[in-house]
């Protein structure tokens, strides 16, 4: 099943970099039921990991209550113009995606 | 349909909380989320979810804040921000006591990134909103009530 890309704006100042990413994903939750009745089986990411060229500086665990197309921002300190910014999720089926931008 | 799902779970108000903490305080504290733990997404009650994330001892705190609307017109996507000025916080964990299942999201923070996020969660209707901060080996939380105006689980 073909994914869609994440968006990922990074921007350095005093230091800090702060990193705003919105990632497409149905997160369907699993509660929620068709006209017959019947439900829609959960799909939601489980896991995102950001990194800062290959350094970690946030990993989250999703449950299904992260909203569709999932918004994230965070800060860590250091980056520089042009490092790159990756960011990774897993869901539930498996599917994973990465996706990169360099800081503004 | 979307009413049948509605259960509220007995978990109960701040009252209530402080209780089941006190109970959780006997639960030697596991590894917090050090480690990818989908045991404390599944549970279903406040009490399960913070036994499942090890989280004993947990204190009010003034250094955690939590953002958000008071009343949610749209309980689909839910702005929170959270931020503290603990230092050393490796964790931060978003629950809603009214969802089916408390735990939303839960961030680990290595070193040098701070304690500062936001993100958008549903909302399954009104519930107080709780935000968990591990900070050394230490959990603090801040708590929100946010109203929704329009059930959360439609997408």
């Amino acid at each position: 099943m073909a994914t869609s890309p994440t968006k990922i704006r990074a921007t350095a100042k005093d230091g800090v970099t702060e990193v705003k990413v919105l990632i497409s994903h149905e997160m369907e939750s699993g509660q929620r039921k068709d006209a017959a009745g019947a439900v829609f089986p959960a799909w939601f990411i489980t896991e995102v990991t950001a990194r800062h060229n290959d350094r970690v500086v946030l990993a989250a665990d999703f449950g299904t209550a992260v909203s569709k197309n999932p918004y994230l921002a965070f800060r860590f300190k250091g980056g520089a113009a042009g490092d790159r910014i990756s960011l990774t999720w897993k869901d539930n089926k498996g599917e994973t995606r990465t996706d990169e931008t360099k800081i503004a | 349909m979307e009413k049948q799902r509605r259960k509220v779970l007995k978990s109960g108000s701040g009252a209530a909380l402080l209780g089941l903490l006190a109970t959780a305080g006997v639960i030697r504290p596991g590894m917090a989320l050090a480690e990818s733990n989908r045991t404390a997404f599944e549970a279903r009650s406040m009490a399960a979810t913070l036994k499942a994330i090890g989280a004993a001892s947990l204190v009010d705190s003034t250094e955690v804040q939590l953002s958000g609307p008071d009343i949610a017109e749209n309980g689909a996507a839910v702005h929170l921000g959270i931020s503290s000025t603990l230092p050393n916080v490796t964790m931060i964990a978003i629950l809603v006591e009214k969802n089916p299942n408390p735990l939303a999201v839960a961030f680990r923070l290595p070193e040098g990134t701070q304690a500062n996020v936001q993100t958008r969660v549903k909302m399954a209707q009104s519930s107080n909103v709780y935000v968990l901060v591990k900070a050394g080996d230490r959990f603090f939380m801040a708590d929100k009530e946010i109203r929704v105006t329009l059930g959360g689980c439609g997408g």
